[in-house]
């Protein structure tokens, strides 16, 4: 951008500002994933007709425009890889209603999942998409990369929960799809093509999300395998007998002792596999569904099973899981995390391929996620200053795709493609699949303007993370 | 000075960034990323400045400097950190980097000098300090002073910290601080009592009762002569070496005295007694009688409560009562539950906790005279959370916070209602002592 491009931005912010010094521009360089790239300038502003209005300067003089949330993003969604204008829209934080009698919220883009939570329980509803990250991350950056969480397997993603926006095109305009009713067949579902479009369609300005009740009451328990294809055929199990849980999560040996050795819970550390499940409900009910849950993981070899007594107990277990994540970084610093998808069916096997990838490339690679829905997070534990290292650990991720979609699954389930995976998009969507993607962005977008470098790989784009 | 890539990894502990995985978990505990409101203010961010100086993509090491010096150093992001990043060690390394490579001018080089190595850690000069204003409000000159709305013209707005000042203690009275306390009834432990420099000048009412509580629960207490200055100031503001210094100074005072436990009453102060094993664990001499002086280093609410909690309070009127945390107690020396048990103890108080309790009140240190617009944006926070509690007793347990939560009480006009206390002041009212 030239001086006289940030002028006109500023003359056209009047409330907010422009950030562009070189410390506030290398603060908005970087995700939660690799490299960092340099905006021109940052924008913070809660006004949507200033956005619109930049949009449309950054498409007269083809600027790139990123927008993006608390940027901990796993996959490169917010990076400006081409420089640019970045919009830290996480300041669009203030509207945050929810309206009990059409058991909807309509929010900012800016407002933390987690107060979305929050705000729901009060009126006594549920916003079910729980990524890990929700105490952080804003709800824009989760209808964007379209979030999951443990709970999808029985309550479905982000996407399944917006059912109106408010939109900025990549032409400056303001548009408004879908509305506040569940049902809604009035042509194309453009909110539907727009969230997980990984912010290349447009800017979220708001956005309306379906509310469901709370149920009443939930139950923990926790399986003991000596095997891990017991544990995979224990999954299938517990689903083909017709319970639902709300979370249904696995952590393999190396989770375990990782977690164990980062602080002690009493797991068992000799164990291959650990099944975590929640159940939810009506009580009567799920007094029933934990005894047949507990009964169905025994049959296939389970050897302990434990069912904590109390919210504390409850807490405790669901404790070991969240602690997966700093537990293994405490082995190496860099942590590749990755959430290629399988079907429900296809686990075990998974789960062998996965063995092998590490054997083959002697990766530390360890295994856990939210097995009831097939999409595991094989992490490689490395140390990114180790260049043969890191060569070796950019061929297992290329593998554990190649595995993943091999076996019917995605490479993504939840964490989106962004520049980490663009590389692999055809190898899963076919030359015409990918293309037809292509063609919508270039009808939505025709100068490349909004969010580009991300999901469509550019001409020999490979794997990078050295 | 060498600018090599090298020596910039090494100055900066860039090793050290490599462990934050950027996940971003530290932005909401963060109190200048919320009242700032930018990346650049954030730990998160920070560290990532340090890590671009490490990977040689920022060549002017300056653009670090106000994203730096804008810090708190509460360290609540090393609380909320999933992955162990030591923030503090970061922050502390990289300031020190940035004042050897700084030219400050000379006026601000003086000042620097003369408090950091002439004041704080002399005892001489603390007194002078302290007798100083005491003479100032004893004498009438206060009155003048306030009347004549010259406080206004001072500069970093210390006219509105000179209203907060605590009633100062005379050099007579200051003459009478014992030095020695035997334990009230059955002895427990043996103690050393830390003074501080300027709990000392300020706040020698405080040290004086926290002497007397730790007798009454059962310690002989012994205020160990040639103590010094904690350090901590020197540390946060890259003067390693005189931190360093100080802290050899204390080891060998306290080494004499032999006791049980090292206790302090402030935790900003007490933080820095607990890290002097790893601000001197590169000195092979000092490594392990630094360590062995913070494993003896407590905060006084953990000896009190080791002591079985202190006895015979009288009971309250239904107070309701509200506790700052200090940051360094909560976020450095992990020390929480006690002073909270203490508290909560008292018979007969409502206590009723604040929303963001855990969120520091922009003290910090000097932060506040310094930075003060934006330890004021963070103070208006905290009061927010504060007046919502409806307490008309706000519980601190360090000097900083303390003054500052004065200051947050009188700027929202509420000093005919709402008081602030250490923690000690208000278990010494409680147990009648004086």
């Amino acid at each position: 951008m030239t001086s006289a491009h940030i002028e006109e931005v500023m003359s056209i912010v009047k409330t907010g500002r422009v950030l562009t010094d070189e410390s506030d521009r290398f603060s908005y360089s970087f995700d939660g994933s690799f490299g960092t790239y340099l905006p021109d300038a940052v924008i913070q502003t809660k006004n949507v007709e200033e956005l619109a209005a930049l949009v449309k300067f950054a498409n007269r003089e083809r600027i790139p425009v990123y927008p993006r949330g608390q940027s901990t993003c796993l996959s490169g969604g917010p990076l400006p890889v081409k420089g640019g204008m970045v919009f830290d829209l996480s300041v669009m934080n203030d509207l945050l209603e929810i309206s009990e009698e059409d058991l909807v919220a309509v929010v900012s883009p800016g407002v933390l999942t987690a107060d979305i939570h929050k705000a729901a329980e009060k009126k006594g509803l549920l916003y079910p998409p729980d990524p890990s990250s929700s105490h952080v991350s804003t709800i824009g950056g989760n209808m964007a990369e379209n979030s999951g969480g443990p709970r999808g397997l029985k309550y479905g993603v982000t996407k399944d929960y917006v059912i109106g926006l408010e939109l900025i095109t990549p032409e400056g305009e303001i548009i408004k799809t879908g509305g506040r009713t569940v049902k809604n067949v009035t042509g194309y579902d453009l909110t539907k093509l727009i969230v997980g479009s990984e912010g290349t369609l447009g800017i979220i300005t708001k956005a309306v999300l379906r509310l469901l009740p709370k149920p009443p009451a939930s139950e923990t328990v926790m399986a003991v395998f000596n095997n891990l294809v017991d544990a995979g055929s224990a999954i299938s199990k517990i689903l083909s007998a017709g319970i639902l849980p709300a979370k249904m999560e696995l952590m393999d040996q190396a989770s375990i002792a990782a977690v164990e050795n980062y602080e002690p819970l009493g797991l068992p550390v000799d164990a291959e596999a650990i099944i975590l499940l929640e159940l939810d409900g009506h009580p009567a009910a799920l007094k029933d569904e934990v005894k047949q849950a507990a009964e169905l993981c025994k049959s296939v070899g389970a050897r302990d099973i434990r069912i904590p007594q109390n919210a504390v107990e409850r807490a405790e277990v669901w404790r070991a899981r969240k602690l997966v994540s700093p537990a293994i970084v405490r082995i190496k610093p860099t942590k590749i995390s990755e959430d290629a998808t399988v079907p429900r069916s296809k686990i075990p096997q998974m789960c062998e391929r996965l063995q092998q990838i590490r054997d083959k490339y002697n990766v530390h690679l360890v295994v856990f996620g939210h097995a009831g829905d097939g999409n595991l997070h094989p992490n490689i534990i490395c140390d990114k200053s180790d260049k043969e290292e890191m060569n070796r650990v950019e061929q297992a991720v290329a593998e554990i795709f190649t595995a993943a979609v091999e076996l019917g699954g995605t490479l993504s389930g939840e964490h989106g493609i962004g520049t980490m995976k663009a590389p692999f998009m055809e190898m899963e969507l076919g030359t015409v699949g990918l293309d037809m993607m292509k063609r919508i962005k270039e009808a939505w977008d025709p100068n490349n303007i909004m969010n580009p470098g991300k999901i469509f790989p550019e001409p020999g784009q490979k794997l990078e993370l050295s | 000075m060498s600018q090599s890539l090298e020596q910039l990894q090494k100055e900066f502990l860039y090793e050290k960034t490599n462990s934050c995985v950027q996940c971003g978990y530290c932005l909401p505990v963060c109190p200048t990323y919320a009242t700032m409101g930018k990346e650049t203010h954030s730990p998160r961010g920070r560290i990532n400045l340090v890590k671009m100086v490490g990977e040689g993509k920022i060549k002017d090491v300056s653009v670090l400097e106000e994203p730096l010096d804008l810090c708190l150093g509460c360290r609540a992001c090393e609380t909320a950190c999933p992955t162990g990043v030591e923030y503090g060690s970061i922050l502390e390394a990289a300031r020190a980097a940035l004042v050897r490579r700084k030219k400050f001018s000379a006026p601000v080089r003086l000042l620097r000098k003369t408090m950091f190595k002439k004041v704080f850690p002399s005892s001489r000069m603390m007194k002078l300090t302290g007798n100083a204003l005491w003479l100032y409000q004893k004498s009438g000159i206060q009155k003048v002073v306030q009347s004549s709305g010259i406080m206004k013209k001072l500069p970093y707005h210390l006219g509105d910290f000179e209203a907060i000042a605590p009633p100062a203690v005379s050099p007579a009275e200051r003459k009478q601080t014992p030095v020695r306390v035997g334990a009230k009834g059955e002895k427990k432990y043996t103690v050393a009592f830390f003074t501080g420099c300027i709990m000392d000048a300020m706040f020698q009412r405080i040290n004086r009762l926290s002497v007397l509580l730790l007798a009454e629960a059962g310690c002989d207490v012994i205020v160990v002569p040639n103590q010094t200055c904690c350090g901590a100031l020197h540390a946060h503001s890259g003067e390693m070496e005189e931190a360093r210094h100080l802290a050899k100074q204390n080891i060998i005072a306290f080494e004499k005295a032999n006791a049980d436990f090292i206790v302090n009453n402030a935790g900003g102060c007490g933080a820095m007694l607990y890290e002097y094993g790893h601000l001197l664990a590169d000195d092979k001499e000092w490594a392990d009688r630094a360590a062995a002086f913070s494993t003896k280093s407590r905060d006084i609410s953990q000896v009190l409560i080791a002591c079985g909690g202190m006895p015979d309070l009288q009971p309250r009127s239904g107070e309701r009562v509200t506790y700052q945390r200090s940051c360094h107690m909560t976020n450095v020396q992990k020390v929480v539950r006690e002073p909270l048990e203490l508290l909560t103890n008292v018979p007969g108080i409502k206590f009723v906790e604040m929303e963001e309790a855990n969120m520091c009140c922009g003290s910090a240190g000097i932060y506040n005279i310094v930075h003060y617009d934006e330890s004021m944006d963070i103070l208006d926070e905290k009061m927010k959370h504060t007046k919502a509690t409806g307490a008309s007793t706000v519980i601190t347990t360090n000097p900083g916070c303390l003054l500052q939560m004065k200051l947050g009480i009188q700027r929202e006009n509420l000093s005919g209602s709402v008081r602030a206390m250490h923690l000690i002041e208000y278990l010494a009212e409680a147990a009648g002592i004086s």
